[in-house]
Order: C-alpha cells, then sequence, then structure tokens
C-alpha cells in the first residue's frame, strides 16, 4: 500500500442553517483512482469544492503529503497539484483547442515583460516547448485534429476530454475529476475510463472521482467513499461497498 | 386601424403637450422679475405641422415599413469582405499605411492640421491603453483620465521644481502613473463589473480633486504653466535659446519657422504611438495577452489552473496606466500648461467612446475611432453646442448598426503546425 497523499479529517461545511458536508474523511494513496459516490445533493462537489479552495471549510482538516491547506485561495491550491475539472465544463470558449492548453501553462512560461517584448531565445525556447507538450496531450486525448478550432465548437465528449488535457498542463499530482462520464454516450465512456487508467499508470497522476456512472465508477475505482446527505456513509473496495446494506439502502431507498 | 388611428392620436398629442411647454413659452426678465411670455405664431405652426406628420407617420408606419422591405435593398457589404477586414493580417497592412501617411503628413499638411493630428495621436495612445484594460482583459474602468493626469502633472512638477528635461521625465511619468495604476489597482480590483466601474470612477476624480486642492504643490486650479517644451538633443526650437542652450535653426543654419516646432511635437507623438503599437501588438502574443483572455472569459476557470486573478488583473492596470502616464508628460510638454480641467470626468469617457466605437481589443479600430472623434468636432466648430448631442446620436446610431464597433478584431490566434 503506497502512502495517503491527500487526507481529509471531520470536513464540515456549513452554510447558515444547512449542514451541506458534516464530518467527512478521506485518505487517498497516491497513484490510486478513488471514487466518491452518492445521491444527488449528498454534497461531493461541495467536498471538492472544499479540497480546492473555492469554499472555506467550516471546519476540518485537509492535509496535503502532510502539509495543512485547508482555507488557501484555490490557485495556491492548484499550485502545489490540486487540480480539479468541473460539472459543468468550464473551458475558454472564443480561445483555439491549442491556446486553453497553453493558458493552463501560463505558471510554467516565461512571463517576463521585457524578455516577451524583445523575443529573446529563452522566451522562444518556453514558448516552442509549451506548444510541444500541448501538442503532445491533444495526441494523447485524440484531438490534434481540432487543435486550432474554437473550444467552444467542439462536441461535448470532446471538450470533456479538452478539459482533462488541461488539467494535465498543469503538471498536477492530484486530478479531481467532477463528473467526467456525464452526458458521454457508451463508446466515449469506455475511451474516458482507459485515458483514466492511463493517466494513473503511465503519468503518476493520484485521481479523484466523483461520478454517477455506477459501471464506471466500480470498475476503475481502487477505492470507494459512499457519503448521503453529507455524512461519510461507508467506504472500501468496490466489492465491500457493493455488497454494503446501508449503500444499497441509501440508493434505493428502504425495502 | 383603429389601434393604429388611436396611437397616431397620442402620439400627435404627446408632440403638442411636450412642445408647447418648451418651445412655445418664453421667459423674458422684465426689470427684477420673470414673465412667462407666448412665443410667435410661427413657433405654433411649426408645431402643429410636426404633431400631424406624427399623426400621418403613426397611421402609416407598417405599411411603410413594408414598402421599405419590398423595395430593393442598398448594396450591403458582403460578407467575405467584412470577415476580410477583420483579420489581423489585413488590419496591419491598413495600420502600415496608415503610418506612412502619418509620416509625410507633416510636411504637406498646413500648421493647423498637423496640430489637430497630434491631438488625434494623443488620443490614439490613449486609446490603446485603455483598450489594453477594457478590450483585452476585460475591465470597465472609468477613471483612466486620472493616471493620463499623474503622468501629465510628473513632468510639471518635476519640470517646475527641479528643471528636468522632457525626454527623462517621459520614462519617470510611465512608471509614476504604473505605480498609482498598482496601488489603487490593489484594492479595487477585487470588485467586479459595475462596482469596479463606479469604484474607479471614484479615483479618477479623487486624483482630479486632489490637483486641485493642494493648492501649494499643484498650484490649484491656476494649474502649472511654463513648462519646458520637448527638445531635440538639446536643441530647443523656440526662437531664442535659454541659457546655455542651442536653437535648431541656429544649429542647422536655416531660418527661424514657428511650424518646426509643430511639426517635432508631432513626431513625437507618433513616435510614441508607434512604440505603444509595438507593444501592445508584443503583449497580444505573450502568456500575459492570452491570460487576459481567458480572465475575460472565466475567472473561475483560471484560478482552478492556479492563475492568480488579482496579479493578472493589476497588470492589465499598471500597463494601461503605464499609457496613459506617457500620454499625459507629452500633453503637458506641447500645452506648456496643466491644469486640473483637463482630466475632468468627461475625458475618461470621450477615450471610453473611443475604444467602444473602434471595437473593443481592435488597434486599427482605435485609431480610426480615435480620428473621428477627435476630428469631428474640429471640422464642426460651429455646432459646438450640439456637441454632445452629436455624440449620444453617434453613440446610439452604433449600438444599432453596429454593435461590436467600427472594425472589431479576430485576435491573432496562435496555431498547431500540424
Amino acid at each position: 500500500m503506497s502512502r495517503p497523499i491527500l487526507e481529509v479529517r471531520g470536513l464540515t461545511m456549513r452554510f447558515g442553517g444547512l449542514l451541506a458536508v458534516n464530518g467527512v474523511e478521506l485518505a487517498v494513496r497516491d497513484k490510486q483512482v478513488v471514487s466518491m459516490i452518492g445521491p444527488n445533493g449528498a454534497g461531493k462537489t461541495t467536498v471538492f469544492n472544499c479540497l480546492t479552495g473555492f469554499y472555506q471549510p467550516t471546519s476540518g482538516e485537509i492535509l496535503l503529503d502532510g502539509e495543512a491547506i485547508q482555507g488557501l485561495p484555490g490557485h495556491k491550491i492548484a499550485r502545489k497539484g490540486v487540480v480539479r475539472t468541473f460539472q459543468n465544463v468550464r473551458l475558454f470558449k472564443d480561445m483555439t483547442t491549442v491556446e486553453n492548453l497553453l493558458v493552463a501553462q501560463h505558471r510554467h512560461l516565461d512571463t517576463g515583460l521585457l524578455s516577451g517584448l524583445l523575443k529573446t531565445r529563452a522566451f522562444r525556447k518556453s514558448e516552442r516547448a509549451a506548444m510541444d507538450f500541448a501538442a503532445h496531450w491533444l495526441e494523447q486525448v485524440n484531438l490534434t485534429e481540432v487543435a486550432n478550432r474554437p473550444a467552444g465548437t467542439l462536441a461535448y465528449g470532446q471538450q470533456r476530454r479538452l478539459e482533462i488535457a488541461r488539467c494535465m498542463m498543469t503538471r498536477p499530482r492530484i486530478l479531481m475529476l467532477d463528473e467526467p462520464a456525464a452526458g458521454l454516450n457508451p463508446k466515449e465512456t469506455e475511451d474516458l475510463k482507459a485515458l483514466i487508467g492511463v493517466l494513473r499508470d503511465t503519468h503518476g497522476v493520484t485521481v479523484l472521482l466523483i461520478e454517477h456512472d455506477m459501471k464506471l465508477v466500480m470498475s476503475i475505482s481502487d477505492h470507494i467513499y459512499v457519503i448521503n446527505q453529507g455524512c461519510p456513509l461507508a467506504n472500501g473496495t468496490p466489492e465491500q461497498v457493493r455488497d454494503n446494506p446501508d449503500v444499497i439502502k441509501a440508493y434505493l431507498g428502504e425495502a | 386601424m383603429t389601434r393604429n388611428l388611436r396611437t397616431a392620436f397620442f402620439s400627435a398629442l404627446l408632440v403638442i403637450a411636450v412642445a408647447v411647454p418648451v418651445f412655445g413659452l418664453k421667459l423674458t426678465t422684465v426689470g427684477i422679475r420673470i414673465e412667462v411670455q407666448g412665443a410667435e405664431a410661427d413657433t405654433f405652426w411649426i408645431i402643429a405641422a410636426c404633431a400631424v406628420a406624427m399623426f400621418v407617420w403613426q397611421l402609416f408606419r407598417t405599411r411603410l415599413a413594408a414598402g421599405w422591405a419590398a423595395s430593393p435593398s442598398l448594396p450591403s457589404v458582403p460578407a467575405g469582405a467584412g470577415n476580410f477586414l477583420t483579420l489581423p493580417s489585413t488590419q496591419r497592412y491598413i495600420i502600415i499605411a496608415l503610418i506612412l501617411v502619418a509620416l509625410v503628413w507633416p510636411f504637406y499638411g498646413s500648421r493647423g492640421a498637423v496640430d489637430i493630428a497630434t491631438l488625434i495621436l494623443i488620443y490614439v495612445m490613449l486609446g490603446l491603453g485603455l483598450n489594453i484594460v477594457v478590450g483585452l482583459a476585460g475591465l470597465l474602468d472609468l477613471g483612466y483620465v486620472g493616471f493620463y493626469a499623474v503622468g501629465a502633472y510628473t513632468y510639471a512638477l518635476l519640470s517646475h521644481y527641479y528643471g528636468f528635461g522632457f525626454w527623462l521625465s517621459l520614462p519617470i511619468a510611465g512608471a509614476m502613473a504604473a505605480l498609482f495604476g498598482f496601488v489603487l489597482g490593489f484594492p479595487v480590483l477585487r470588485l467586479r463589473g459595475d462596482y469596479l466601474a463606479i469604484v474607479t470612477l471614484g479615483f479618477g476624480e479623487i486624483i482630479r480633486l486632489l490637483l486641485r486642492n493642494m493648492t501649494e504643490l499643484t498650484g490649484g486650479p491656476n494649474g502649472i504653466s511654463g513648462i519646458d517644451k520637448p527638445t531635440l538633443f538639446g536643441l530647443s526650437f523656440d526662437r531664442r535659446a535659454a541659457e546655455g542652450m542651442q536653437t535648431f535653426h541656429e544649429f542647422f543654419g536655416v531660418a527661424y519657422n514657428s511650424i518646426n516646432k509643430v511639426i517635432f511635437l508631432y513626431l513625437i507623438a507618433l513616435l510614441l504611438v508607434l512604440l505603444t503599437l509595438f507593444v501592445i501588438n508584443r503583449l497580444l502574443r505573450m502568456p500575459i495577452g492570452r491570460a487576459w483572455e481567458a480572465l475575460r472569459e472565466d475567472e473561475i476557470a483560471c484560478r482552478a489552473l492556479g492563475m492568480n486573478p488579482t496579479v493578472i488583473k493589476l497588470s492589465a492596470f499598471t500597463i494601461g496606466a503605464t499609457f496613459a502616464g506617457f500620454a499625459g508628460s507629452f500633453f503637458a510638454a506641447r500645452q506648456g500648461l496643466v491644469s486640473p480641467e483637463s482630466f475632468t470626468f468627461i475625458e475618461s469617457a470621450i477615450i471610453l467612446a473611443i475604444v467602444v466605437l473602434g471595437g473593443m481589443g481592435s488597434q486599427l479600430g482605435v485609431i480610426l475611432a480615435a480620428i473621428v472623434m477627435i476630428l469631428l468636432p474640429e471640422l464642426m466648430r460651429e455646432f459646438s453646442e450640439y456637441r454632445m448631442l452629436m455624440f449620444g446620436a453617434l453613440m446610439v446610431l452604433m449600438m444599432i448598426w453596429r454593435p461590436q464597433g467600427l472594425l472589431p478584431m479576430q485576435r491573432p490566434h496562435m496555431e498547431l503546425k500540424q
């Protein structure tokens, strides 16, 4: 068993009188695919928003490699290697596919004002490297043909893949995917499953997944957490979770 | 038909109700009192004619509109041409042609024409600078004139108190404006959209009021006068040189001609505009230019990718302010006099109008819009009372026919070579 890279203890998020997340615990191990499932409105996306700094959790601890990151602003957490996609795709729609990938590398580029104005050798080299890296990932997610088209004109499945590729531009350690299979057809879901496998096995990325497609979740996850009405309900391997009576009750209702 | 008749009747009534009190009643002072008198009979006849015209127009409006649509329409611009004109490469050639015209202009134009051209160039620079903030980064800044004022007063104060020359003060003025942009931007850029616009509007006014009220330093409402004109490597363009200086006409052995000074100022302005154009062209193709666009489209996605929105916005604000600083110091040098009245809100509004009129983000559009906005009032001096009315009409017409601006630009895209 590899060591836990992300640990969450007693995470609680309260919006006024509404307790959206109550004492959620996670232990995400390095280079694994960990899924979070639960009925609609269970608080899964709220947990994501807390982990990525879009919400300030009311209480609880979030440890990345033993370092507390709760309460940091979103861009700082992203810089530590925790990058997410969104439930409703958030691409830069007027920019081309390849430009979406270039923007995401902003932090790794030569952004000096003078070097850019004078087009120095270092600047050109950095731009070329960015373009090569983007081209490499376009190949990986099979979007090379549409590289120069505005991202908003891509098909939905392509936009989903582009969003994942864009996250990979930031060289993340933990990739958090919020319902990546929503709206995909069975063939595209199959491709997505293969892609997530590649991310974990070839690129050594830890994947934290929110998903409703049980076939996908059960086939790819190393560990599953079940959340119901903001509270942790169960966790374990796919087999353990599948046979857990509490989980069945939460999903199917009282017999 | 009855509905049409009713609408027509009430429209005509409305014309009378509005026009009679406004035009038909005159206030005249009799001794110390003010008396209301009826206007001449002609006025009432004109109002009646207008009311009848309105009645007829409302009655037959739908039929007229149908007839208009059926008649062969004017030849419209073919779709291909519109696309061609907005391509970055086409616009680049047009800009190069404009620059060539601008280079020969002062040697053929009259003195007055060169002077107006210089004024236009100042507004081109301001428009291009504000275009970075509004057009590229999408931050509505209504206080841009504040940075223009900072640039102008920086040179004025340095010249007045320390005798600094124009060329030394120019970068200092740019840096001061940038500093103000940075310091003001820091608290302001947490806000978005309308709130940002309101606060920047306030900051612009604060700078003007400060300049107006710090009387010991800035001379208050009287401003600072006697600011040195720029020199050409130490050669002055005055008739007689100051102590220890040489004049241009003595050095080159030509007769003194006051137009030389005007042409020289024009060429400096042109140089500054060219510098601005170059910098903005590079910025568009740099990571920071892409980041501005990304931020304009989706701030949340930017944050999720580890980009700091505050820093990116601040960079746009600061760079935009720098160009206003350059323009300001040139303005001070050209006028030889600065006063707070040159930096009122209406200036901000004109600069913003240039950006919007030209087409957000488009450099060629900004240049053309600056020419239109500055030249029109100059050409129509007789109608100067109606200047604001004309601006308003222009804006309304633009919103109807070309809401995207005169010549919007397609951004230069980075291409992946297959």
